[in-house]
């Protein structure tokens, strides 16, 4: 049997709106006569009778009950007593070393330990107090259906009405369409004065700290203050090795270090020539040293980790994977551009300079990169 | 006019005279009487949203302490204090003052920790309870405005914890920002703007720590206290759902009464929540940015991750092919822009509009209090299970490096494998889920039939082994046959009316097919005439 035969006056999908859910209820039965035993099997049988608690019969037990809570109580008193005490009196370089944890911070562990234990203990105190010795007896509380009488919403809707018939809205175009017209642009200005967040881009992305003759300087040189380091000469990279460097001008950069260093950090390693696949790469290369962007092009991660049997370098942030023998392009991972290569060259001193800036944007792509 | 009524007696008590007070200026009575023994519902999964609300308030609490010595600043400073191996290193104040909180204020390092691992719990509460609402169909009518403030209320929470996240300006979260940096970057047309206005110019430039603070303390703490008080009062005023059971209908709400039950339940679970944070706060090691060192863009370690809730983005990131293309001077990289923005996008987008199209499918407009158990709606429920699927491939390849290095596989063929089961995983996950929900749906229907096994096994005169099956309790029986089984909608009934414009038959159409896939596998009740039937004739 199907809903279909049963309930003629159905809505759309054979729900009937005005008993809703109580539907199950005549499930088998109307319209259909057949000998049946008396009752419907899946009926709602109402509320099964309460089951008490060993508390609620046992008096012995109620007044145990009774005691845990109270000493769960008494030991939040005391463990907030505990944490005020601890946080004077335990210095806070002492360390304790708790198997299997190591060695902590003293204070923590204890601060950790009795804050948790005091408001833990409070928490399961309330907890089992409600479960024990307050009531469990279930009952219902009628639901009102949400919707409002037809009449509320019929008198709701005529002052609504009778509203806006008074504002005379509908009758004066005039004021409405220069309210509408005002509201519009109103929240404009809301944007138009968030313009000195920021300078506007112009060609900033283009370019880094490298120019003509600018020094490159081993950051593993760099005192830490990061006032002074030093260049490096091409003898003192062995094949295979790899340092990562930065412009010398970042030694008095200040304040604008990291700006600088967003942009300007950079790779040099030193192949055999013969290794090198690309023509370009070696002329903007000296005697196989090569300077690649330490900038990722995919979001701008510093590709850190390098594998010098294959001269692959990988970002540690999404794996793309850059083949430094030809030109720096990607073998692997979600990077579109090769890592952009910096010319290189040596001074009249002989330390390893740069021949220009980059002649590609380094770090991650953006609209007008083109 | 006197303020009290001649024959009541005046309050004796101190508490009985505050009432009263508080009464005679805000005739808060009338409230009460109905509000004091409200009945809520129990079910242990009531609480999920709970854990949310606790741990939010311990976020405010410990976040409160943390802004009295957190300096929100990206001025350079050296570092002199009592954390040794960065004594003289240069830092901004930001994490000077972080590194300072961690060992030189008292209770510091505990209230950090409290703050992240709440920040941690109130995410993880938000999600699982948004899974409980989904599938439970609990966002049925009359809840769906409140999914949706609940889902608003799960994207600012993903917001207010990366915003939090980045405020130390350590190594990890300076790199988290530089990712961010690249995502707002590949925005066509504006991201170059957006991201020089947010930073205050080029990456990273000294502006974003303040700007994320006013926003992580104010801007979005506010938002979501907001949206937090809009849910509960709805929750309050539409009533708990429940699940169904003998005395249980879409009529009523049986439980306990506010006073005392969950006054003492809830407020002593507020304790437990905050009490476990801050035992997992002691013991448990979380964001040690003193060993990260201060964020310099041209240093990373290997193996880093981000918290958890970020970490099906930076699976999304890893996963995608790199998709780049050039034109008429522009760059258009769908290789950052598809994974981190539009990916995400369709998900939540369809997340927050699912209840809308289920109730657009079903036809449905009744109003609904009784719970769905999942294996009743069998398509609802797989749709969910495709969506965690789909989430927990981009998280697992969010760690595919660590996967690699713990369990010595390739990058690469994770990677791979990623790419193939974000598509496979999904649409095995729904398909294996519908088939067990109809399993699931034949063993309810078998138990109201033949009754639950009673584990009693008995030997006929002819020699055969069979089980006893004893019949289910009146209240169970009701328990698995309160469900509606819906059906799909022929074109007629799905167009509403007879004379059907062109247009709307097309959609007519298109709502009858879609029915069909939602309903047109199901499992029919046990009618009256079956159950009598299967007593009367016995088990076999």
């Amino acid at each position: 049997m199907s809903d279909e035969t049963n309930h003629p006056n159905m809505t759309e999908i054979g729900y009937d709106e005005e008993r809703g859910a109580v539907a199950v209820e005549e499930h088998g039965f109307d319209g259909h006569g057949e000998v049946v035993p008396a009752g419907d099997p899946f009926a709602d049988p109402g509320l099964e009778p309460h089951r008490p608690r060993i508390t609620d019969i046992d008096a012995k037990a109620a007044k145990r009950a009774e005691r845990q809570v109270a000493l769960l109580f008494a030991l939040s008193a005391a463990a907030t007593i505990g944490f005020m005490v601890a946080f004077t009196e335990i210095p806070r370089t002492a360390v304790v070393d708790f198997f299997p944890i190591g060695p902590v911070s003293a204070s923590n562990f204890a601060l950790g330990m009795l804050l948790g234990m005091a408001l833990f203990s409070l928490g399961a105190g309330a907890i089992y107090w409600a479960r024990t010795l307050m009531t469990d007896v279930e009952f219902p509380q009628e639901r009102h259906r949400l919707e409002s009488d037809p009449q509320a919403r019929a008198d709701a809707a005529a002052e609504w009405k009778q509203g806006v018939e008074d504002s005379g809205i509908k009758r004066r175009p005039l004021i409405r369409r220069t309210l509408l017209g005002a509201l519009t642009v109103l929240p404009l200005p809301a944007l138009w004065i968030l313009r000195d967040l920021g300078p506007l881009p112009g060609d900033t992305l283009r370019h880094t700290a490298w120019k003509a003759g600018e020094r490159i300087v081993n950051n593993n040189t760099v005192s830490l203050d990061g006032a002074t380091g030093q260049g490096v000469r091409p003898e003192d990279l062995t094949i295979g090795s790899l340092v990562t460097a930065r412009p010398q001008s970042a030694l008095t950069a200040g304040e604008d270090f990291n700006n600088m260093m967003a942009k300007s950090a950079i790779l040099l390693v030193r192949m055999d020539p013969a290794d090198i696949k690309s023509k370009q790469e070696r002329d903007w290369g000296y005697q196989g040293i090569v300077a690649f962007s330490q900038i990722c092009t995919h979001v701008g991660c510093p590709v850190t980790l390098y594998e010098q049997q294959t001269h692959h370098m990988l970002c540690p942030c999404h794996q793309s994977t850059f083949d430094l023998t030809e030109d720096g392009k990607v073998i692997f991972g979600p990077a579109a551009r090769s890592l952009p290569q910096l010319p290189i060259t040596v001074d009249a001193d002989g330390y390893l300079v740069a021949q220009r800036d980059f002649d590609a944007p380094v770090g991650p792509s953006f609209w007008e990169r083109g | 006019m006197t303020a009290t009524t001649p024959d009541t007696a005046p309050p004796a008590t101190l508490g009985g005279k505050a009432a009263d007070y508080l009464d005679q200026r805000l005739g808060i009575a009338g409230a009460a009487k109905k509000q004091l023994r409200k009945i809520f519902p129990d079910h242990w999964s009531f609480m999920l949203g709970e854990i949310a609300l606790y741990s939010f308030i311990v976020l405010l609490l410990s976040g409160i302490f943390l802004t009295l010595f957190f300096t929100p600043s990206m001025n350079e400073v050296t570092y002199n204090g009592s954390y040794a191996p960065l004594d003289g290193i240069k830092m901004s104040e930001a994490y000077a003052s972080t590194v300072d909180i961690s060992f030189d204020v008292r209770g510091g390092l505990l209230m950090r920790q409290v703050h992240h691992w709440a920040a941690l719990v109130f995410v993880m509460a938000i999600t699982i309870h948004m899974l409980r609402i989904f599938f439970t169909g609990a966002f049925r009518k009359p809840r769906e405005l409140n999914w949706l403030i609940g889902f608003g209320l799960f994207v600012m929470a993903l917001l207010e914890g990366f915003a939090g996240y980045s405020l130390p300006d350590d190594l990890l979260s300076g790199t988290g920002l530089r990712i961010a940096e690249g995502v707002i970057l590949s925005i066509p047309i504006v991201g170059t703007y957006v991201s020089f206005f947010l930073f205050g110019g080029e990456f990273p430039g000294h502006d974003l720590v303040p700007r994320l603070f006013t926003i992580h303390i104010l801007l979005v703490p506010g938002l979501i206290l907001a949206l937090i008080t809009v849910h509960l009062i709805l929750v309050f005023y539409q009533k708990h759902t429940q699940w169904a059971g003998p005395g249980r209908n879409n009529e009523n709400v049986v439980g306990l009464p506010l006073l005392p039950v969950y006054t003492a339940k809830a407020g002593g679970f507020f304790f437990v929540v905050f009490g476990f944070i801050s035992l997992l706060a002691g013991l448990v090691s979380i964001n040690p940015i003193w060993t990260y060192g201060p964020y310099i863009p041209n240093q990373m370690t290997a193996g880093s991750q981000p918290d958890w809730y970020i970490g099906f983005l930076e699976g999304s990131l890893r996963m995608m092919p790199n998709l780049e293309f050039n034109f008429w001077g522009h760059t258009l990289s769908l290789n950052v822009l598809i994974p981190s923005l539009i990916v995400p996008g369709i998900l939540f987008t369809g997340l927050a509009v699912y209840p809308f199209i289920e109730a657009w499918v079903t036809g449905d407009k009744r109003e609904h209090h009784i719970l769905d158990r999942p294996r009743n709606m069998p398509t609802r429920t797989a749709i969910g299970v495709a969506g965690c699927v789909f989430y927990a491939v981009l998280w697992i390849v969010g760690g595919n490096d660590l996967i690699a290095t713990h369990f010595h596989l390739s990058l690469e063929s994770i990677t791979w494998t990623g790419r193939v089961l974000i598509f496979v995983g999904p649409a095995f996950g729904f398909w294996i889920t519908r088939r067990i929900c109809f399993g699931l749906q034949r063993a309810d229907r078998d138990k109201v039939l033949h009754g639950r096994e009673a584990g009693v096994i008995i030997r006929s005169p002819e020699g055969e082994f069979s089980e006893v099956h004893a019949p289910l309790s009146d209240g169970d029986r009701y328990k698995l046959t309160s469900h509606d089984v819906h059906r799909p909608l022929t074109i007629a009934q799905a167009a509403d009316s007879n004379g059907v414009p062109a247009p709307r038959l097309r959609r007519a159409k298109l709502r009858a097919k879609v029915t069909e896939w939602y309903f047109g596998t199901r499992i029919e009740k046990p009618s009256a005439e079956e159950y009598h039937e299967s007593i009367t004739s016995g088990h076999h």
